[in-house]
Parts: structure tokens; sequence; C-alpha cells
């Protein structure tokens, strides 16, 4: 296996010959709790602007590592272009601009010498709409690893389909393509795609919003799992779903303001400012 | 069911004028869509009617009303073999002695000149596809995919010219010479090179169309796993729009297949069975160009003959597009 990269070794590690998720991390002396503070990525004074449009305004925030940060906030807050500014996907938008800084490990993501396809090497995300190739199963989660130029193993995609919890319902099946998938498989399938690259840092954009009950709950069970090995920030318009899966939680109110930022249960049970806790009641929003 | 009751519901009055209007419109865009179909039945049949006077002594008709009509059937005397046509290797139809009728040797011409333009066209107008639709930014596609159709849309008689004047000259003589190569004033080589330019528009926009469908979400999923454009392009973008970009390529090569103004004055008059692209060539419809002009008498082998190449012509382009069609069913890639 050649999954085990530099990258992986600072945060702990796993071993990557245990195909299902270990509780690698866990035992390797510290466990994920103790971790808790340790930052992954920080935004500051994060400004972001389609056009003449500002989408996010003075925006600051740190991400802990091996966590689920949950960001919320009704529609058009600038939920999702936060995600975006991440992982520089917001490169592609010709009008969209960012000022302020994205720090990823202590370095600004938007430096003249970060290019943002390494970053993105490092950063996976899955979308809101399940988006795999019009490809086989084996080759949407080798796709990954072939551009990053990592060695193609049956292993790597046995495994990064077990992490999705995707092996069992496809393992016969992996030349077919995965177009014929479920809604619910295909989005689990994309996971797959994006974690078997080993990235550090796994962005979710609203991934249940397109799918049933059934399916999405199958996702939140996995988004837990994930965040053993990952840091996991995950956009969600389902406060229910936030308050579950997350161990911190953003609320973006409009205007592109990140309002409050703290643990779940306090945003939940207690938070410190009248207009969340109105979204959160559901008298705004 | 009593009928005094009022319940408004009788085709009657307006209702009836509306439904009747319908019909009328209806009958009258069926009238419109007709036209096509129809015009490409007679060009059919006039097709075939002519070239069974090519092959035998009278027309299909002449034939069906003098003989079957009146039922003193007759044999029909064959005047060209099929055997000939379909394989004999010279075709001189208004030689005096000794005329023959190989269309293995228009053919010959036709497919040198497609081959070689599709191997400028497809390569230069996928290539150029991929940057318009991938690597443009919205200006420059804003203000190329316009003039693109302007190419397009240039009389192929400009190109025919373009080649006798400047391609054929200018271009490839001198080029040649350093190979201690020569060409004649016609030749395959400036006509593959016309037709191929004057197709590549064709191949870039409807391309560039169809990658255009491609999902920006594919795109984004590529790009999210840290590709960079080029891998974007060449193994998501390519394969999920290939369904239309082979379509282009099909439509192309049929362009190219039926291209006469062009052709008649690049590659000339002389038919020739030969794979040398610097021979001086006929094709198919150069062939009919030229005879249409000639005083060849109706009724005439070389009159008939040019029907016998205008038939052959119009089921090579039939058998095209019926893959084109193949192609597009097969291959399509169906998003949600």
């Amino acid at each position: 296996m050649t999954m085990a990269t530099n990258e992986t070794e600072e945060t702990g590690g796993r071993n990557d010959s245990e195909p299902l998720i270990s509780t690698e991390v866990t035992s390797s002396e510290t466990g994920r709790g103790s971790r808790a503070d340790e930052t992954v990525l920080e935004t500051r004074n994060l400004d972001v602007y389609y056009g003449d449009e500002q989408a996010l305004q003075d925006v600051s925030a740190e991400i802990p590592e091996h966590k689920v940060t949950a960001i919320i906030g009704p529609s058009g807050c600038g939920k999702s272009t936060f995600l975006r500014s991440i992982n520089r996907m917001n490169d592609q938008i010709d009008v969209a601009r960012a000022d302020g800084e994205v720090l990823f490990h202590e370095k600004n993501v938007y430096d003249e010498d970060v290019d943002p396809v390494a970053l993105r090497r490092k950063i996976g995300q899955v979308f809101q709409k399940p988006n795999p190739f019009p490809k086989s199963i084996r080759d949407n989660v080798a796709y990954g690893l072939k551009i990053q130029g990592k060695e193609v193993t049956d292993e790597a995609i046995e495994r990064a389909l077990k992490q999705a919890a995707l092996y069992e319902e496809v393992k016969d099946k992996l030349n077919s393509s995965g177009l014929d998938l479920s809604g619910g498989q295909q989005q689990r399938l994309c996971i797959a795609r994006a974690i078997a690259p080993d990235p550090e840092v796994l962005l979710m954009d609203e991934p249940t919003s397109a799918l049933d009950p059934v399916a999405a709950s199958k996702i939140e069970d996995l988004i837990s799992e994930l965040a053993r090995e990952y840091t996991v920030v995950i956009v969600t318009h389902n406060m229910q779903q936030a308050a579950r899966i997350s161990d911190k939680t953003a609320v973006f109110l409009t205007g592109g303001k990140l309002v409050e930022f703290g643990n779940t249960n306090k945003i939940f049970e207690n938070p410190d400012h009248q207009e969340v806790e109105d979204y959160i009641t559901g008298k705004f929003g | 069911m009593s009928t005094d009751t009022d319940h408004g519901l009788e085709i009657t009055g307006d209702v009836a004028d509306d439904q009747r209007r319908d019909r009328r419109i209806r009958r009258f865009l069926f009238g419109c869509t007709s036209i096509t179909v129809l015009t490409t039945i007679a060009i059919f049949a006039v097709l075939f009617d002519n070239t069974w006077g090519f092959f035998f002594d009278a027309t299909f008709s002449q034939w069906v009303r003098t003989s079957v009509l009146n039922l003193g059937v007759e044999g029909l005397t064959q005047r060209v073999s099929f055997i000939e046509f379909f394989t004999d290797t010279e075709w001189r139809p208004s030689h005096a002695d000794d005329p023959r009728y190989g269309i293995p040797t228009l053919l010959a011409g036709t497919l040198l000149i497609t081959v070689g333009a599709a191997f400028l066209a497809i390569p230069v107008g996928t290539a150029g596809a991929l940057y318009l639709s991938e690597y443009a930014s919205v200006r420059t596609r804003k203000y190329l995919k316009p003039t693109l159709e302007i190419l397009a849309g240039v009389p192929t008689i400009v190109y025919g010219f373009f080649a006798v004047s400047f391609v054929t000259p200018v271009l490839l003589r001198p080029l040649l010479e350093i190979f201690g190569l020569s060409i004649g004033r016609n030749n395959a080589l400036s006509a593959m090179v016309v037709v191929g330019v004057m197709t590549i528009p064709m191949v870039m926009s409807i391309s560039e169309d169809a990658m255009n469908a491609v999902p920006d979400e594919l795109r984004n999923g590529a790009y999210a796993l840290g590709a960079s454009k080029y891998s974007v392009s060449m193994n998501v973008v390519l394969p999920a729009s290939i369904s239309g970009v082979f379509a282009s390529y099909i439509l192309a090569v049929s362009r190219a297949i039926g291209e006469t103004m062009a052709v008649t004055l690049a590659a000339g008059a002389t038919a020739n069975f030969t794979g040398n692209p610097l021979a001086e060539v006929q094709t198919m419809t150069a062939y009919m160009v030229t005879s249409a002009r000639s005083t060849a008498l109706v009724g005439s082998i070389t009159y008939q003959s040019l029907f016998a190449v205008g038939l052959a012509l119009f089921l090579i382009t039939l058998v095209a597009n019926l893959v084109n069609d193949y192609v597009k069913r097969r291959y399509r890639e169906v998003y949600q």
C-alpha cells in the first residue's frame, strides 16, 4: 500500500492495511478528544464577493481537526460560499473574489505560491447533488488516485468503498456504471471517490438534501465515522442533522455574517445571540 | 340524461371554432413537415428511375409504361454491367471507342479527399472545441463562437478558388519542392486542405455544444479532487460528450463526401484510381458538376451516368446518417 503519505503522519497516521475504519487514531496514544483544539483550518476576516455582491462578511472561524463542524443558516446566507472558499472552488467562478485569509495549517491558501490543484488534493469535497462520473464504479473511485499520481490498487478501492459503507452493495459490480446506482449509493460513491486519495479535510455541501430519509440517515451515520480520520465540514439546512452529527456549529445569518460559532450543544441549547435562538427555534429563516 | 341542463360542456360555439382552428393549424404544420419528406422521396425516385436507365436501355418508368403495363414484357438490354460499374477502375464515360464506367475510380477520389480532410478537421476541431468549452474565458468564447459560424457560412466555391490561387501555388508547391516533389495546378492534397479547413468549424461548433451540455457538477467533482484542467477536459468532459463529438465527426465526413465546388476546382476533372494525394483526382460530385454542364444528350449513357453516381452518393450519405443516429443512441449518457 502506498496510501500512507507524509501528510497523514503528522496527524497520527493510520494503518492502511486495516480495511475498515479502525480505532487506530484513538489507539495512537491520544484519541479523538484530546486533539480537540488543534486547529486545522482557520479563516480570518474573510470577505467573498460575487461581482458587486458580497456573499461573506468578515468571517473568522477556527475549524478543529477530526471533528464534524456543521454550518447552518438560511438560504443565501453564504454557507456554500464559505465551503467553496476553503478549497478555492470559487476560483472556477469568474466573478468571485476573496479578501482576508483562509489558513490551512497556518498557510494562507490565497497566497501567490499556493496551487489550488494541490490544495484540493488535501481538501476533498462532496456536493449537494450526487455527481458520479459516467464511468464504472471502480473508475470513479480510482479517478482521484490516478490524477494524484497514486497507485490504483484493488485494496485502495476496496478500502475507500468500505469507508463509505458502500462496498457490500457494489462489490460484485465494480465494473458497472456509477450512474446505475440509486441516489444514496451514488452519494456514497462520491464520498468514496473523495476519500480514496486520502485528503485531510472533507467538505460536504448539503450531502443529504437530494436524498430520501433512509439514504440520508445512512450518510449521517457515515459522517460520524469519517470524523475519526478526517476533519469534516458540513453545510446543512437541516438543523436536526447538525445537532445530531456535529461537534461544532457555525451559524450564518443573512448578509453572509458568521453570527455564532461554538460547541453544538451550546448553540442548540443556549446560544449567546437572540437571532441565533430565533433561527434555531424556527422563528426566523 | 336530460339535455336541458346547462352544464356548458357541449362542443358548440366558441369551443367548436377553436377546435376547428386547431385542426386547420395542425394540418398546415403537418404539410410543412411533409415537404421535406416528400422531397427526399422524390429525389430518390428520380435518381432510381434514371439510374435504371443508365444500366438498361430504358428508364424504370419507361420500361414499366411500355413493357409491363402493355403486358408485352420485353427483356431489358443491359448497357452497363453491374460488375463493371462496381469493380472497374477506369471512369471515362465520354470516350469514343472504349467508354468505361467503374465507380471505384470516382469513389477513390472522394474517399481520398474525405479521409485527408478528416485527418485535419477532426483533431483540430476537437482541440478547438475543448479550448472553447474548457479553457477560453467567457469573453473569448463570446467572440470566437460567432466567428466560427461565419467561417462555416463561407460559400464553398470561395474555398475552391482559395485552393487554386493560394493553397497550391503559395503553400504546397514551395513546401513540396523542399522534398523534391512537384504538384500540378489540380491535386487532391489542396482539396484535402480546404475541405478540412472548411469542416473544422462544423466539428468545433457541434463538439463544443456537446461539451457545454456536460453538467458542471461533473467538472466540479473532478476539480474538487485536485484535477488539472487538462485532466478534466480529457478524462471527464470528452468521455461524457463523446456521442455528440462523434456526431460532429460523422456530419463533417458526410459534408466532405458531398462537398462539390471546392473539390471540383481544387482536385480537378481527371478520374484517377489512386491514393496519391499529389495526383489530380475527380470526385463523384466533381464528375457530376462537370458532366452536368457538358453537351451529353439526354438519355445517353453519359447523361444517365450522372444519376447513377448521384444515387451512389445519396446512399453513402444515407448510411453515414444512419451510423450517426445509431452512435447517438448507443453512446448517449443520461444525466438526471
